[in-house]
C-alpha cells in the first residue's frame, strides 16, 4: 500500500526533484545505463510485457501488447501523450513538473527498445509550466550527453521534441493527436490502420501516456516481473489517481490498486467536506459512468472491478460529489464539455452532444417536459447504441459516447431527482 | 498473394459474389442493395464522417455497427442492412442531420433533387423531436465569383473539400471551428478560385453550395435533361444540358469514366449563358456603307450564292468548322470541295499542328490509358489552362503512382506534382528535345524516367509562338518510348472531328490524304469532281487574300484576327477580300469584317456527332431551338448549294451521319442509332491503325533564330480569355486574370525592372512585369488572347523595353 514508484522522488525532494542533479543523485539514469549496457531492445520489450501494465491514458490497453504491434518499417516514432485534458485529471502534470527526467529516462529506454530515434511529447497548450520544466530537462539531458547522438557512447541516438497543443481535448485521442502533430485538424482517424502500423507521417508509431512511460525506468531496474507482482493480477503496479471534488484532501495519490472505494475516498481523501453525505463519484474521468455509495463503497479499485460495474478507471480522475450536488447541473456540465470538445466530424457526436446539452439546460431552466427523459436517453442511444459501457458507437471515436455516461448515470441512480425538476412530470406534481 | 477473382458476402441473408477490393457500400449497391449515404462518393477517398451508411457486420464478438463506406468487403462477410439496430441508427443520424438544417426546401435550389430530402423520405424519422433553437449563420456567403455557400444547410460531408484538395488540387476550402460550430470556409483573402469549383455544387448532397447563375432559376422537376457533351474543349466532357422554358439554365457533368469521370471545368459548366447572350447574331446581316443591316435568309443566301458562284473554285477559301458537329464539318468540306470546287479548307487557324499528325498519329492513346501509365510525358500547352479535365486525369494518374515529366518554357499547373520539370527557353525546344532524347548530363534522370513503360505522351504546341514542327519532333521521339501511346493536344471543341471530316487542306473525310488518288476517286464517284491537289492552309489563304490571289472567304465560327499567329495579316486579308461571308453566333473581330453574316446555330441547338482528342465519337443533342433565326450549318449550306444549282442533300443530320459512315471508312460503325442505344454511356472510339498513319515525320532541326537583344516569346493560353464566348458567358466573363509579362529574375535585372514595373512589347503593348523564376531565362511569358494582349503577333521573339516613369520627360 505504501509502495511508491512514480512519486517517491518528488515526495522526498520537493524542492528540486525536477533537476538533473537531484535525479542523478537519487539513482536517475541508472536504468538507462543498465539498458544500454546490459540489455537488448528485445529484453526491454519483454520486461514491459511481463509487467502486465495497462496503459494509464484511459483505455487501459496493456502497454507491452501495444508495443508488440509495432510494424517493422522505418523510421518509427514514439509519441508521448501529455494532452491531459479530461476534467478532473491532473496527474501527468505533476509528473511533468516534478519529475521530468523520470519521463525522459522512460522515453530513452522505450525508444531504445522500440528502435526509435525521434520522440515527440505532445503537451496540452494550457500546460506552460510543465512544458517549460520538461524543456529544461531536455536541455539538461542534451548537455549531459543523455540525448542526441551516440548517447553514453552506446551508439544509440535519440532526439526529443515538445509540441504544444492548441487547446483541444480531442487531441488526447491518439490519432487526433497524430493529426495535430502533423499540422492537420485534430480529428480522430479511421482505424484500422492503427498507429503502430501507420501512425505519425504514416510510419509505425507508439503513442503512450506520460504515466505509462514514467514507469519504464523502474521496470528496467527492477524487472517487469517485480512490477507485475505489485497489486492485483490484472491491475498491476501503482497508479496515480487525481482525487478532486467534495473531499477534504483532494490531490494526486499514488496507490497500489485493490483497495476499496471507501478507503480511497474516506481515508486517502479524508472524507467529504463538512462531513456531508457522499452522493456519487466519477471513478475514472468525465467519460466514466458514475458510482454511488449505496452500491459501490466496498467495490475494489481495480480495472476489472470497475468494468464489472459498467464503468472504468479511465484516466484515473476521481470526482467526488456530495449531497449538495444538483446532479442535472453536474451532468450538464460534463455534457457541455464534450459538446464543446467534439471535433465535429461525425454527425451523431457533433449534433447529438449539443442537443443533449440544450435539453439539460432547458430542464435546469425549469422548461423541462416529461418526454425529455426518454428523449435524453434515446438521443444518447443514437450516439451509443445500447447505452452500455464500454460503449457501442455510431461514431469514429468514443468522445460522443462519453457524453452519454453522465446522462445514463443520473437516470440510473437519480431519476426521481431529475423528474422532480420537470414541472409537468408525475414526481413534480406529487 | 494474388487477389481472388471474387469473394462471397451475405447481405440480408442473400449470398452474393462480389469483386474484391471494393467497399461494402459499393458492393451492396452493385447487387441492388442501396445503403443511404452523404459523405460517400465513388470518386472520393472514404472518410466515414456522416455515419449515414452504418450497417451491422458480424464479427468475432457478434454483430457491430460499422460504416459501410470505409469497410472493404471480405470473403464470408455477413451483413445486415435492415436490422432494427441499423434502422434505428439510420433514423438517428437523419434526425441529427435535420435538427440544425433549416428545412427551407421550398426555396432551396436542391429541393426535388436533394439526397437529404430523398433519404429522409426513405430512411428518416417521420418527424423531429428537436424543439431547441437551430444553429444559424449569415447566408449565403460567396466563396468564389461563381459559388455561394449556405452554412445552415451544410451537413459537413467533406465532399467539396475532398474534391478541392485531392481531385482539383486547389485546397482553398476547409473546415473551420469544431463541434457544433464546424463550418466550411475559405482562407482569409483567398477565394475558392478553382477552375473546377462548379463540381462542388454538383457534388453537394444538400443545397449548401449553389451556383450564382442557377440560384432561384428553376425547380429540378421542371427541368428538361439532354444527354450531350461539352464543346468547350477537345476532351468533350459528357454533360447533361438542362433547360427550362426553352432556355439552357444549367449544365451538369455526366459520369463517363472513359472521358470525364463526372467532372467538368467551370468553363464547360458555365459557358452556356453565352448561347442566350444579348449579343448573339439572330438574323442574317448584310453590310452596307454605314454598317450591317438585318436581312432575310432568302436575301442573304441569294447574295452569298451569287458572289461565291462568281469566283473560280480556288479563289475561294473556308476557315473554321472546329466548333461545329462532325455532320456540319463534313457538309462544309463537301460544299467547298464539290460545290465551290476548292480544297482551301482549314478548321485550324494557323494555331494548331499538322492535320495529318493530329488525325492519324499512332499509336493513339485513350484518355483512360493515363490510369495505367507508368510514365506520363506532357510536352505542350499547360493542361490546366487548355484541357482542364484532362489535367484532372493526369493528376489522378500521378496520385496513383505514375511518374510525370513536364516540359514547357514556363511554369504549368502540373509542375507541382511532376517528378521532372524540363524548362527550356521558348524557341529552343528542339535543342532541349535532342538533349532529353540523348539523356545528356542534366537530362539523364528525365531520360531514365521516360524509359519506364507504358508511357503515355501528351504532345502539343505549348504556345502560338512555338514552331509546330517541334510537336512533330516530340511526337516522333515519344513514339520511340516503351509501350508508348500518344495524344495530341489541340484545344478547340470539335477540331478532331473537323479534321476527321476533311476540314484540312491535306485531308479528305475519314483521315484520307487529299493527294491520295483513290480517296479522291471514291469521293468523286459519290459526289462529282473535286480538286485533286491539297488546298491552302488558313495562313496561306489569309496571306493570299492579302495578295488578291484568293478573293472570297467563308468563315465558320472562326476568329483568325484573334486566333491566328499574325493578327494583322488576318485583319488585312479580311479587309482586302472581295467578299467575306461569316457563319457565326457573334460579331467577332473577324466576322464584323464580313460582307454577310449568317447566324449559325451552336452547341445546345444542334444535333449530330462529335469526336474528341482520343477519337471518341459521342452524340451531341439539341436542348433548345436555335436562338432567333440561327440555323445549323448543314441546313445553311444545303440551301446555299441549292441556290448554286447543286443538291447537297444535307438538310437532315441523320442523312449526313449515314453518308459519313458510307464515305469515311473509320466512321463506318458510327450511326446515330448506335450512339443513342448501344454506345450511349461512353461513346465509341473510331478505329485507327498504323496503316492509315499519314504522318511521316523525318526528324530535322527545328531552328528558331534567337536574337540576342530580343526575348523569345511564350504566348501562354489561359482558360479564361477574351474570346467571344468567354466574354458573353455571364458567370465567367469577369474571370480572366489581368494580363502580365512574366520574366526571369535575371532578365528583370538586365532590363532593370521589378514586380509592378511595366514593359513595352514590340512598341505596341504595355504590360505590368511579374518576376518569376519559373520562366526560362531569355523568355517572356504573356497570356494569349486577353483584353490587354490582343493583337500581339505570335512571333518567335519580341522586342521588350522597360517603361520608365520619367521616359517621356527625357524624350
Amino acid at each position: 500500500m505504501t509502495t511508491k514508484i512514480l512519486t517517491a522522488r518528488m515526495e522526498a525532494h520537493p524542492e528540486d526533484s525536477h533537476t538533473l542533479a537531484r535525479y542523478e543523485s537519487t539513482g536517475g539514469y541508472d536504468a538507462l545505463r543498465k539498458a544500454l549496457a546490459e540489455m537488448t531492445p528485445e529484453q526491454i520489450v519483454d520486461s514491459v510485457k511481463a509487467s502486465n501494465m495497462r496503459g494509464r491514458g484511459g483505455a487501459g490497453f496493456p502497454m507491452g501488447v501495444k508495443w508488440g504491434f509495432l510494424a517493422p518499417a522505418e523510421p518509427r516514432y514514439l509519441v508521448i501523450n501529455a494532452d491531459e485534458s479530461e476534467p478532473g485529471t491532473f496527474k501527468d502534470r505533476q509528473l511533468l513538473e516534478r519529475d521530468p527526467h523520470q519521463l525522459l529516462e522512460g522515453i530513452l529506454i522505450s525508444s531504445y527498445a522500440l528502435g526509435v530515434d525521434q520522440a515527440y511529447v505532445y503537451i496540452r497548450g494550457e500546460y506552460p509550466k510543465p512544458a517549460r520544466r520538461l524543456q529544461r530537462a531536455i536541455d539538461e539531458a542534451y548537455g549531459a550527453g543523455l540525448l542526441g547522438e551516440n548517447i553514453l557512447d552506446s551508439g544509440f541516438s535519440l532526439d526529443v521534441s515538445i509540441h504544444l497543443g492548441g487547446g483541444a481535448y480531442i487531441c488526447g485521442e491518439e490519432t487526433a493527436l497524430l493529426n495535430s502533430l502533423e499540422g492537420r485538424r485534430g480529428e480522430p482517424r479511421l482505424k484500422p490502420p492503427f498507429p503502430a502500423v501507420e501512425g505519425l507521417y504514416a510510419k509505425p508509431t507508439i503513442v503512450n501516456n506520460v504515466e505509462s512511460i514514467s514507469n519504464v525506468p523502474w521496470m528496467t531496474l527492477n524487472g517487469g516481473d517485480s512490477y507485475a507482482a505489485i497489486g492485483p493480477e490484472r491491475s498491476s503496479g501503482t497508479r496515480l489517481f487525481s482525487l478532486s471534488g467534495h473531499v477534504k484532501k483532494p490531490g494526486n495519490y499514488e496507490i497500489v490498486m485493490g483497495i476499496t472505494w471507501a478507503e480511497l475516498i474516506y481515508e486517502l481523501g479524508g472524507g467529504i467536506r463538512n462531513d456531508n453525505a457522499l452522493k456519487a463519484w466519477i471513478p475514472g474521468g468525465a467519460s466514466a459512468p458514475w458510482l454511488v455509495p449505496s452500491e459501490h463503497l466496498d467495490t475494489l479499485v481495480t480495472i476489472d472491478d470497475a468494468a464489472e460495474q459498467g464503468t472504468m478507471l479511465g484516466s484515473g480522475a476521481i470526482v467526488v460529489m456530495d449531497e449538495t450536488t444538483n446532479v442535472v447541473a453536474a451532468a450538464r456540465n460534463i455534457v457541455k464539455f464534450f459538446a464543446h470538445e467534439s471535433c465535429g466530424q461525425c454527425t451523431p457526436c457533433r449534433e447529438g452532444t449539443s442537443w443533449l446539452d440544450d435539453i439539460l439546460q432547458r430542464i435546469l431552466d425549469g422548461q423541462g417536459r416529461p418526454e425529455d427523459i426518454d428523449l435524453l436517453l434515446d438521443v444518447s442511444d443514437n450516439i451509443s447504441p445500447g447505452l452500455a459501457w464500454p460503449p457501442a458507437m455510431t461514431t469514429i471515436c468514443p468522445l460522443g459516447p462519453s457524453a452519454t455516461a453522465p446522462i445514463t448515470s443520473i437516470m440510473r441512480w437519480f431519476r426521481p431527482e431529475v423528474e422532480a425538476m420537470i414541472p409537468m412530470s408525475e414526481v413534480a406534481s406529487a | 498473394m494474388p487477389e481472388p477473382a471474387s469473394v462471397t458476402i451475405t447481405i440480408n441473408g442473400v449470398e452474393h459474389e462480389v469483386e474484391p477490393g471494393q467497399r461494402l457500400i459499393s458492393a451492396a449497391e452493385r447487387v441492388g442493395v442501396m445503403i443511404p449515404r452523404f459523405c460517400h462518393h465513388d470518386k472520393l477517398e472514404p472518410v466515414g464522417k456522416c455515419r449515414m451508411c452504418l450497417v451491422e457486420v458480424e464479427g468475432p464478438r457478434g454483430k457491430s455497427l460499422v460504416p459501410s463506406c470505409t469497410m472493404p468487403v471480405s470473403d464470408g462477410m455477413v451483413v445486415d442492412t435492415e436490422s432494427a439496430v441499423v434502422e434505428k441508427a439510420q433514423e438517428g443520424v437523419l434526425e441529427f442531420l435535420l435538427i440544425n438544417h433549416p428545412l427551407d426546401c421550398p426555396i432551396c435550389d436542391k429541393g426535388g433533387e436533394c439526397p437529404l430530402q430523398d433519404q429522409t423520405m426513405q430512411w428518416g424519422p417521420g418527424e423531429s423531436r428537436f424543439i431547441e433553437q437551430k444553429r444559424t449563420f449569415p447566408k449565403p456567403i460567396s466563396i468564389s465569383d461563381i459559388v455561394l455557400l449556405d452554412r445552415e444547410r451544410c451537413v459537413l460531408c467533406d465532399r467539396c473539400t475532398r474534391f478541392a484538395d485531392d481531385i482539383a488540387g486547389d485546397p482553398l476550402i476547409t473546415f473551420q471551428q469544431r463541434g457544433n460550430d464546424v463550418q466550411i470556409q475559405t482562407f482569409p483573402d483567398e477565394p475558392f478560385a478553382s477552375y473546377f469549383s462548379g463540381n462542388t455544387v454538383q457534388l453537394c448532397p444538400v443545397g449548401a453550395l449553389t451556383s450564382v447563375d442557377y440560384r432561384f432559376k428553376a425547380r429540378p422537376w421542371d427541368l428538361e435533361h439532354t444527354a450531350s457533351v461539352s464543346l468547350v474543349d477537345s476532351v468533350q466532357s459528357t454533360a447533361d444540358v438542362q433547360t427550362s422554358r426553352g432556355k439552357i439554365i444549367r449544365v451538369y457533368a455526366i459520369e463517363n469514366d472513359a472521358v470525364n469521370e463526372g467532372w467538368l471545368s467551370d468553363k464547360d459548366r458555365f459557358i452556356f449563358s453565352a448561347v442566350h447572350a444579348e449579343d448573339r447574331v439572330t438574323t442574317p446581316l448584310i453590310k452596307e456603307e454605314d454598317g450591317f443591316r438585318e436581312a432575310s435568309w432568302a436575301e442573304a443566301l441569294e447574295l452569298v450564292a451569287d458572289k461565291l458562284g462568281s469566283y473560280r473554285g480556288d479563289e475561294v477559301a473556308a476557315i473554321g468548322g472546329s466548333r461545329n458537329t462532325n455532320e456540319e464539318a463534313f457538309v462544309l468540306g463537301k460544299f467547298m470541295r464539290w460545290v465551290v470546287g476548292s480544297g482551301n479548307v482549314d478548321a485550324q487557324a494557323g494555331d494548331g499542328i499538322d492535320p495529318a499528325l493530329a488525325a492519324t498519329l499512332t499509336p493513339r492513346a485513350r484518355i483512360a490509358d493515363l490510369d495505367t501509365a507508368s510514365t506520363i510525358l506532357v510536352w505542350g500547352p499547360d493542361l490546366k489552362e487548355t484541357l482542364p479535365v484532362l489535367y484532372l486525369r493526369v493528376r489522378k494518374a500521378v496520385r496513383n503512382g505514375a511518374t510525370l515529366v513536364v516540359a514547357s518554357p514556363a511554369g504549368t499547373g502540373l509542375d507541382g506534382i511532376a517528378a521532372h520539370v524540363v524548362r527550356y527557353r521558348a524557341g529552343s525546344g528542339s535543342d532541349t528535345l535532342r538533349k532529353v532524347s540523348a539523356g545528356e548530363a542534366d537530362y539523364a534522370a528525365v531520360r531514365e524516367a521516360l524509359g519506364e513503360g507504358p508511357v503515355v505522351a501528351l504532345v502539343g504546341r505549348s504556345s502560338l509562338a512555338e514552331d509546330p514542327k517541334l510537336v512533330e519532333a516530340v511526337a516522333s521521339f515519344a513514339r520511340s518510348l516503351p509501350e508508348a501511346k500518344l495524344l495530341t493536344l489541340l484545344e478547340r471543341g470539335n477540331v478532331y472531328g473537323a479534321l476527321d471530316m476533311g476540314l484540312a487542306p491535306t485531308l479528305l473525310p475519314g483521315r484520307m490524304s487529299a493527294s491520295d488518288s483513290t480517296a479522291v476517286e471514291t469521293l468523286e464517284d459519290a459526289w462529282g469532281p473535286i480538286p485533286t491537289e491539297p488546298g491552302r492552309s488558313a495562313m496561306e489563304s489569309l496571306s493570299d487574300l492579302d495578295e488578291g490571289v484568293i478573293k472570297a472567304l467563308l468563315l465558320v465560327g472562326s476568329d483568325p484576327v484573334r486566333d491566328c499567329p499574325d493578327p494583322s495579316l488576318a485583319a488585312d486579308g479580311l479587309e482586302r477580300a472581295e467578299f467575306v461571308v461569316a457563319v457565326d453566333a457573334f460579331l467577332t473581330d473577324s466576322s464584323s469584317l464580313a460582307d454577310v453574316v449568317l447566324p449559325g446555330a451552336v452547341w445546345g441547338e444542334v444535333d449530330g456527332t462529335v469526336t474528341n482528342l482520343e477519337g471518341r465519337v459521342q452524340r451531341i443533342r439539341p436542348s433548345i431551338q436555335p436562338v432567333g433565326q440561327a440555323r445549323p450549318l448543314n441546313v445553311v449550306l444545303d440551301d446555299l448549294a441549292l441556290l448554286m444549282g447543286v443538291e447537297l442533300g444535307s438538310a437532315k443530320v441523320g442523312d449526313v451521319t449515314a453518308e459519313i459512315a458510307r464515305i469515311a471508312p473509320a466512321y463506318a460503325s458510327v450511326t446515330l442509332d448506335y450512339l443513342t442505344f448501344e454506345a450511349d454511356e461512353e461513346g465509341i472510339v473510331v478505329p485507327i491503325d498504323e496503316s492509315t498513319d499519314l504522318h511521316r515525320y523525318i526528324p530535322a532541326e527545328v531552328s528558331v533564330p534567337v536574337v540576342t537583344d530580343r526575348m523569345t516569346l511564350h504566348l501562354a493560353p489561359a482558360l479564361y480569355d477574351d474570346g467571344v464566348w468567354n466574354r458573353n458567358a455571364s458567370s465567367i466573363a469577369e474571370l480572366p486574370r489581368a494580363a502580365t509579362a512574366a520574366i526571369h529574375p535575371r532578365d528583370a535585372s538586365v532590363l532593370a525592372v521589378a514586380d509592378g514595373d511595366s514593359v513595352r512589347i514590340n512598341e505596341t503593348h504595355t504590360l505590368p512585369v511579374v518576376v518569376d523564376s519559373e520562366v526560362a531565362v531569355g523568355s517572356i511569358v504573356i497570356p494569349f488572347n486577353q483584353r490587354e494582349t490582343k493583337g500581339i503577333a505570335a512571333t518567335a521573339s519580341v522586342q521588350v523595353d522597360p517603361v520608365r516613369g520619367d521616359a517621356q520627360g527625357d524624350a
